[in-house]
């Protein structure tokens, strides 16, 4: 893996306090890598090793982001999102994982969660994609705007009234270059946008995925609760 | 009764070529003999003294359903009917035949006995069906949805069978004469019954439930056999090959890289004919850069598409693509694969140092020769995109209706 890179500007909310996070994973080795990573760029407040654990840590320690493992004993990282989102709307879910099944990711985000990376991601990427979610933004992996591609192509759909069930021409090309590795900065250079409009467009794509009927997500997400 | 060593299969019913039970198929199969010379001995068999109907209930009984070849197209609702036929014709052939002898039909306990025998027919033939659909789904996930839907199926059919029986009964009972006593004592009976069930019931669904554990444990440990062999053929050995080569990173990197990949496959991929579609050629293309290369090649796929040549070729382009930022780049390699109605393109990005594509002289570009030539070949095109700093990007296109014209 690349070296962990323990300097760089530590990220700050906007009332100037550094960034509190909580980790989520039951491998304790991970955690203390992903704390190594991370390093004094955020604070991290707390960790947890399963599901009952994560939702008293996140109760009392109210961070402003929680990586969350998609694999937790217990129930999972959706009975995280489950307990605790409906009651802390404010603190905001990052999904890590080494999943490559779509029912789980896309379980995970209709669960809640403001995007996905896996756990192979670089530090100072990490660092980006959380400070992202803190600020509201959605974080899409290559792998997620494949899946979210995938499950808006195929078929046709009635539209509905908000349009909840296709991507517009603009967030199609958009989860196209995320796809393709393309970090926002490069996607908005690209596509002759700003940076500002292509987390927008993300954060559209985010709703959609957590909002629509479709037939797909809805059965990746039925096959997830199930299971 | 052990044959299973033998040649010979054990005697079973037959699932194919049945007419009721498939009793006499499944004795031609075990002896040998044409289904016709079984059948015709069974009809002479009943004929001459009504052994043969006997032999043929006790052989549905005992002989277990032909559970080899799992899969069996589901027959249709014709096939019921079929098998309800070859009832009704067996049950009218024997009335008409205990006619010919002088047995008085109407009035005897010959015709409500034939009810009888009819509707313990339908019932054995529903429970052999409900054998099968449950050795057919042997999947925990999707037992109860399977059930739910055969108990949906197969309720007419009980009811029918428990309707000739009791029709049956009743009517033996009747052609004995005074129907009113026996009414009385049918009452007492099914009261009887009523409170037998009521004592037992603790019983039965206590072993019920031991049964459906002991069941549950069954499968569990049988998963839990295959986890450890696949762990142990794969994890293993690799943990081994690790600890051995562990002052080698590139080499324990690519170790850990193909034994997560077979891991990933084994846990997420689809059962199918490996390397059949584009995609799946494409990932073992990939996987063999990583182990030559010791890189890690991220592979994203929008659709999949069939193989042919020309698939082939883009695949064979696309793995020189792959091999050139694993090579020049360093660092890991993004793969994205749309594969839409009119064409599949293929995205080979790399976070290398990245080079001007105008700057490279012709004649030391693999990069021209065999991406670029190869994808012209078969009516496809390729782009390069890079600059000093920015790392690559080789798109690859190849567009389905114009390979079909060029194909002719």
């Amino acid at each position: 893996m690349s070296q962990p890179t323990t300097g760089g500007a530590v990220v700050r909310r906007g009332d100037g306090h550094v960034l509190r996070v909580v980790l989520v994973d039951d491998h304790r080795l991970f955690r203390a890598g992903v704390r190594a990573e991370l390093g004094d760029r955020v604070d991290v407040v707390g960790e947890a090793g399963d599901v009952d654990e994560a939702v008293t840590v996140i109760h009392s320690a109210h961070p402003d982001v929680v990586l969350l493992d998609v694999h937790l004993p217990g129930g999972g990282g959706r009975a995280v999102l489950d307990s605790c989102v409906p009651e802390l709307p404010d603190v905001r879910f990052l999904a890590l994982s080494v999943s490559d099944a779509a029912d789980d990711v896309i379980g995970v985000v209709r669960g809640g969660a403001r995007g996905y990376v896996t756990k192979a991601i670089s530090g100072d990427d990490l660092v980006d994609a959380i400070r992202r979610v803190s600020e509201g933004d959605a974080v899409f992996s290559p792998r997620l705007a494949g899946f979210v591609l995938d499950a808006f192509s195929s078929g046709t759909v009635e539209v509905d009234d908000e349009g909840l069930d296709s991507l517009s021409p603009r967030e199609r090309e958009v989860m196209r270059l995320i796809a393709r590795g393309y970090t926002y900065r490069e996607v908005a250079r690209d596509l002759v946008l700003s940076v500002k409009t292509v987390e927008t467009h993300v954060s559209a794509v985010l709703r959609k995925l957590q909002l629509s009927n479709r037939h797909e997500l809805a059965k990746w997400a039925a096959a997830h609760r199930i299971v | 009764m052990d044959h299973s060593t033998s040649q010979q299969p054990r005697a079973t019913r037959a699932r194919r070529g049945r007419v009721l039970g498939g009793v006499c198929a499944g004795i031609a199969a075990h002896v040998g003999w044409s289904v016709r010379v079984v059948r015709a001995s069974f009809i002479l068999l009943t004929l001459l003294s009504g052994f043969g109907l006997v032999l043929y209930a006790a052989y549905w009984a005992w002989l277990p359903i032909d559970d080899r070849d799992g899969e069996e197209p589901r027959p249709a609702e014709g096939r019921d009917l079929a098998g309800a036929l070859g009832l009704g014709a067996l049950a009218i052939g024997v009335l008409l035949l205990l006619s010919v002898r002088g047995v008085d039909l109407v009035g005897s306990w010959v015709t409500p006995l034939v009810l009888v025998g009819a509707g313990v027919g339908v019932l054995w033939r529903q429970s052999d069906d409900a054998r099968r659909s449950a050795l057919l789904s042997d999947v925990s996930a999707s037992a109860r949805a399977t059930t739910r839907t055969a108990i949906r199926r197969s309720g007419p059919r009980i009811l029918l069978g428990l309707a000739l029986v009791l029709i049956g009964i009743l009517g033996v009972v009747a052609s004995q004469g005074n129907l009113a006593a026996s009414l009385k004592g049918l009452a007492a009976a099914f009261l009887a019954v009523v409170g037998l069930c009521l004592v037992l019931l603790p019983f039965v669904l206590g072993w019920w439930r031991d049964l459906a554990a002991e069941r549950r444990a069954r499968i569990r440990s049988e998963e839990r056999a295959e986890v450890a062999a696949q762990v142990h053929d794969s994890v293993l050995q690799t943990l081994t090959l690790i600890q051995r080569s562990a002052h080698d990173s590139d080499e324990v990197v690519r170790l850990a890289r193909t034994e997560e990949r077979a891991l990933r496959r084994w846990l997420y991929a689809p059962v199918g004919d490996p390397g059949a579609t584009f995609v799946a050629a494409l990932e073992r293309e990939i996987a063999d850069v990583e182990a030559t290369y010791a890189c890690a090649v991220e592979l994203v796929h929008v659709g999949d598409v069939a193989r042919d040549e020309r698939v082939d070729a883009l695949v064979a382009a696309a793995r020189e693509a792959i091999v050139n930022a694993a090579k020049h780049a360093g660092g890991a390699v993004a793969v994205y694969v749309e594969c839409g109605d009119d064409a599949v393109e293929v995205f080979v990005r790399d976070r290398g140092a990245g080079f001007d594509p105008a700057a490279v002289p012709d004649d030391r570009l693999g990069l021209r020769e065999s991406v670029l030539a190869r994808m012209g070949r078969v009516g496809g095109s390729a782009h390069v995109r890079s600059q000093p700093g920015e790392g690559t990007e080789v798109s690859l296109v190849l567009p389905a209706a114009l390979g079909a014209r060029s194909a002719t």
